[in-house]
Parts: structure tokens; C-alpha cells; sequence
């Protein structure tokens, strides 16, 4: 039952503050409602028992790329300003485009995924974790592992190119 | 031990990859754009946990595909806001239909 109460909450903060985000004129506010929903999704993965993805959820997304985001925002626009707003032209289409999307794919869910009310409660440890990372048998990832750290590694050198001045 | 269906999981990570493209397509401004960007993609991050966890509990395949997919979209930012901060550094605009000097 408790349970359940956390996860109507999440469901209603994840809902309320992402339409909130997209919708909100003034730009600070947008990615401060965005932030409630990185932590809603972390707390999603809490109660699927992905504690690592948990942990992961925060430290990347709500610390690192948040940081980011409000640093861009203050740096890009002056205090109290408040993006245009959208005319119908664009409007219209849009909502038109993700309402029918949505209703196509709830549809689709209700339709053909049959409810699964147990599953086995199997929470991977941070020792199951580290071995899947860095092996190389099956079911193993150092390869993405390696392909991802020379990813952020390019980034890093792409960042400082782009960003430099000249 | 889990009460909560999958279809769940599911409804709130289809709502929030749709408020993900409404913000995509009507807004004007290159952060909320980047910012519904991320919105999808989490979404997207939601399904693959959630996958992993009702079909095929006690491996490990969404797991690593949502770590993988969290670090690929931090690059993605971190290289989108230092375009975007170039953009208004030179250019002193960051609205996608009035940034137009090298499209002709």
C-alpha cells in the first residue's frame, strides 16, 4: 500500500512537472521543474530497485547536467525575461503531433502489454554491477564501457574547441 | 514484492516523451529545446529499466543500457550548451528562428 502512495506521488510529479517544463515562459522556472522530474525519475528507479541506477540519476543528471543548464540559462538570458510566446502556427501542430502520438501509444500499451503484477525481487548488487562493466564474456560491457569513455573523452576536447576563445 | 504493474511504469514514461515533443516542436529557444531533449530521453531511460525489470528480472541488459544512454546524453549536453553559449556569444540570440546566417 505504501507503495503504491510513493508511486501515484511520483507519477503525479513526473506528469504535472514535465508538461509544467515544457509549457513555462520564463526559462529558470523550466529547469527548475525539470529538476523535479530527473529526482522523480531517480526515485522511480528506487522503487524498481536499481539502486546504482539511483545513484547514477542523481550525481549525473540532477548534480551535473542541471549545473549546467541553470549556468547556460543565467549566462544566455537577463533576469526576469520571459521567452516569446508560442504563436498558433506552432501551436497547433505540436499538440496535435504528441496528442495523437500519445494516444497511439497508450493504445498500444493497454492493448498488448499484459499486466505483470509480481516479478521476482532481484536487486543486482554493486559487485554484480562491476563485474558485468568490466568483463568481456557474455552479458558483459567493456567494450560499450571503453567505446563510452573514449566518447566522453572526445567531448571534453570538443567542448574546449568549440568553447575556447579566439 | 513489486505491486506496481508495468503498464505503470509505462503510462508516465509515454506522458513525459510526449510533453518531451510538444516542448521539441512549439518551443523557440535552444535550452528548451535541449531541455525537452532530455525529457525524451529519460523517458526513454524509464522504459529500458523498467523492461529489465518485469520481462527479464536478474539480468542486467536495461540497466546498462540506462548508463550507458545517461552518460551519452551528458556528453550530448555539455557539447549542445557550449555550441549554444558560442551561438550567443557571437550572435547575441539563441531563438533556432532568427539564428539564420549560415543557412543560405
Amino acid at each position: 500500500m505504501a507503495e503504491q502512495i510513493i508511486f501515484y506521488v511520483l507519477a503525479i510529479v513526473i506528469v504535472v512537472f514535465s508538461i509544467l517544463s515544457v509549457t513555462s515562459r520564463r526559462i529558470l522556472r523550466a529547469a527548475t521543474y525539470l529538476l523535479f522530474v530527473l529526482l522523480a525519475t531517480a526515485g522511480l528507479y528506487l522503487m524498481m530497485g536499481y539502486q546504482f541506477l539511483f545513484g547514477v540519476q542523481i550525481s549525473v543528471y540532477a548534480g551535473g547536467i542541471m549545473v549546467l543548464y541553470i549556468f547556460s540559462i543565467l549566462l544566455t538570458s537577463h533576469a526576469g525575461d520571459k521567452v516569446k510566446k508560442v504563436s498558433w502556427k506552432r501551436f497547433v501542430p505540436a499538440v496535435f503531433a504528441s496528442l495523437i502520438g500519445l494516444s497511439l501509444c497508450s493504445f498500444i500499451i493497454f492493448k498488448n502489454v499484459y499486466k505483470v503484477a509480481k516479478t521476482v525481487a532481484t536487486e543486482p548488487t554493486m559487485q554484480e554491477i562491476g563485474k558485468a562493466m568490466m568483463g568481456t564474456d557474455k552479458n558483459q560491457y567493456l567494450l560499450p564501457f571503453e567505446a563510452i569513455s573514449i566518447l566522453l573523452l572526445a567531448c571534453i576536447i570538443g567542448g574546449i574547441m568549440i568553447a575556447r576563445k579566439r | 514484492m513489486s505491486n506496481i504493474p508495468l503498464v505503470g511504469y509505462l503510462v508516465i514514461s509515454t506522458i513525459m516523451f510526449f510533453a518531451g515533443i510538444y516542448g521539441f516542436l512549439a518551443r523557440r529557444n535552444m535550452l528548451t529545446i535541449l531541455m525537452s531533449l532530455e525529457l525524451m530521453l529519460n523517458a526513454a531511460d524509464i522504459n529500458f529499466a523498467a523492461f529489465n525489470k518485469f520481462l527479464y528480472p536478474g539480468q542486467m541488459d536495461g540497466v546498462f543500457f540506462t548508463l550507458f544512454a545517461i552518460g551519452v546524453s551528458a556528453a550530448e549536453t555539455a557539447i549542445a550548451i557550449a555550441i549554444i553559449i558560442n551561438i550567443y556569444r557571437n550572435l547575441k540570440n539563441i531563438n533556432v528562428d532568427e539564428v539564420n546566417k549560415m543557412k543560405y
